[in-house]
């Protein structure tokens, strides 16, 4: 348990960190390309994070919005806060409100930017169809993601994401106008072959790095799962609880109406049920892993 | 005058780093001392449940009076317990009057029935899986708070000013490890 928690931790970190990195390599060639210097990456850092603290802030409401969830009150649901409260105790922070979907799917998130803020929602179909450790291995889950500030991590590979998809569109349009001035400045001066092999590269990488982003951001995205699983599971003390939850929610035909594209990344299982198995493209661009390899992970605990 | 300045700069360093070091001592100290009373905190709420529910199954199961005495004795002799270990076994003992209450509510359809039995049976059960996990999250933050003093370079600090390991909840009682069964 402990080294899946931190293997996994070490995982994200070394993603963003990467991510990072070929921002870095990105803003080399994006100079280089249009002549901007580095005022357009800070342009594009700015941009991109105007954008994404609208959904920063407001996004919890948002997302509870658009899955038509309603807060509850301990005397509607007091089995529903019972276990939130003891899970919120076993992981040392404040006992997060409860919302509830009025759907027969079973499924679950949760929202908001800090545990003093956090809301868990799940449906009523999980609180009919799960028992009390499947019920609390699913709590722990969304547990861990607050207590591990998946938003807020999630929110800055978002930013990130957002700065290639500007730097690469500026990228793509000075082409498209003919180069910026430097490069037709140096190629004038006649240096040969490297330079149009550069050039080549920078139009390559403008084209492909919106493609890699969004492959490492839901790439961030997946190991978030597992850690969420893995430290779940520890606050449990008991992964089978969760293993049997998530095989009961996956087993489940029935598609959660409320959610959408948009929204679908932060439930605990895909809740639009294009579970096309693990085949390798598929596999780059979902949100989640497959449930087979997050059972056989908590088993392994 | 260069070495002397680099002295300064090193010493400084350490100050600042071994300051550091301290205060997540002192955290992780008073962590602890929150962690052990929030058990508390739901062990009382524990005991203030079960007047409620002997009462509410007196109304229906009149004869069992026997039952019920041995629940509130437990529950006296749980309140009054001084110390970890008797607090523990005290504990244990109400579990298992507990269990036997709920055994007798068995032989009663309509108790079963009621509304105000399921609430509280559902409380109690809640409350005792607070119970659990606010030992497990004190044993979690002893560990966070023993393993800093013992790992190096913080060990130093906490010699220093003689920081103590605190021990862990234990439960002794094999019965006691298993989760709470009750059966209906």
């Amino acid at each position: 348990m402990y080294e899946q928690i931190s293997r996994n931790k070490w995982k994200s970190a070394g993603l963003v960190a990467f991510f990072v990195v070929f921002i870095f390599v990105l803003v080399w060639f994006f100079e280089y390309v249009t002549g901007w210097g580095k005022g357009g990456l800070v342009l594009a850092v700015l941009v991109a994070m105007g954008s994404a603290a609208v959904g920063y802030y407001s996004s919890d409401k948002i997302v509870l919005g658009i899955s038509r969830a309603r807060p509850v009150s301990k005397d509607e649901f007091p089995y529903l806060y019972n276990v939130v409260e003891g899970l919120a105790i076993a992981a040392g922070i404040p006992a997060p409100k409860c919302y509830v979907i009025d759907d027969t799917a079973p499924n679950a998130f949760a929202a908001g930017r800090k545990p003093e803020t956090a809301v868990i929602c799940v449906t009523t179909g999980l609180l009919e169809k799960l028992n009390r450790v499947e019920l609390e291995g699913v709590i722990a889950h969304e547990m861990s993601h607050i207590k591990n500030y998946d938003v807020r991590l999630q929110t800055l590979v978002v930013v990130m994401a957002g700065v290639v998809a500007l730097l690469s569109d500026w990228m793509l349009r000075s082409f498209m106008w003919g180069g910026g001035g430097r490069r037709r400045g140096r190629s004038r001066s006649g240096s040969g072959g490297a330079e149009g092999l550069l050039v080549l590269a920078g139009l390559a990488l403008a084209v492909l790095s919106p493609l890699v982003a969004t492959i490492i951001q839901l790439a961030v995205s997946r190991k978030r799962e597992f850690l969420a699983d893995a430290s779940g599971a520890m606050l449990t003390r008991y992964p089978a609880g969760l293993a049997s939850a998530l095989r009961k929610i996956s087993a489940d035909a029935e598609p959660l109406e409320a959610a959408n594209k948009a929204t679908a990344h932060l439930y605990i299982v895909n809740p639009l049920k294009n579970l096309k198995g693990g085949g390798g493209v598929n596999r780059l661009f979902s949100t989640h892993p497959p449930i087979e390899e997050r059972i056989a992970a908590l088993e392994k605990m | 005058m260069g070495a002397f300045v680099l002295l300064l700069v090193i010493v400084a360093a350490a100050a600042l780093i071994a300051v550091g070091m301290y205060n997540a001592l002192v955290t992780l100290r008073n962590r602890c001392d929150n962690a052990w009373s929030q058990i508390d905190v739901q062990l009382r709420r524990r005991y203030d449940l079960i007047p409620n529910l002997v009462e509410t199954v007196k109304g229906y199961a009149k004869h069992e009076s026997g039952v019920f005495e041995r629940v509130t004795q437990a529950r006296t002799a749980a309140v009054n317990a001084q110390g970890v270990k008797a607090q523990g076994e005290a504990d244990n003992v109400l579990t298992g009057a507990l269990k036997s209450l709920f055994a007798v509510a068995e032989a009663y359809p309509e108790l079963k029935a009621n509304q105000n039995f399921l609430m509280l049976q559902e409380e109690l059960a809640g409350t005792e899986s607070k119970v659990a996990y606010a030992r497990q999250f004190y044993n979690d933050t002893v560990m966070k708070f023993n393993m800093r003093q013992q790992i190096f370079p913080s060990n130093i600090i906490a010699n220093m000013f003689g920081f103590k390991t605190r021990e862990y909840f234990q439960i002794e009682d094999e019965v006691a490890k298993g989760p709470v069964k009750v059966q209906f």
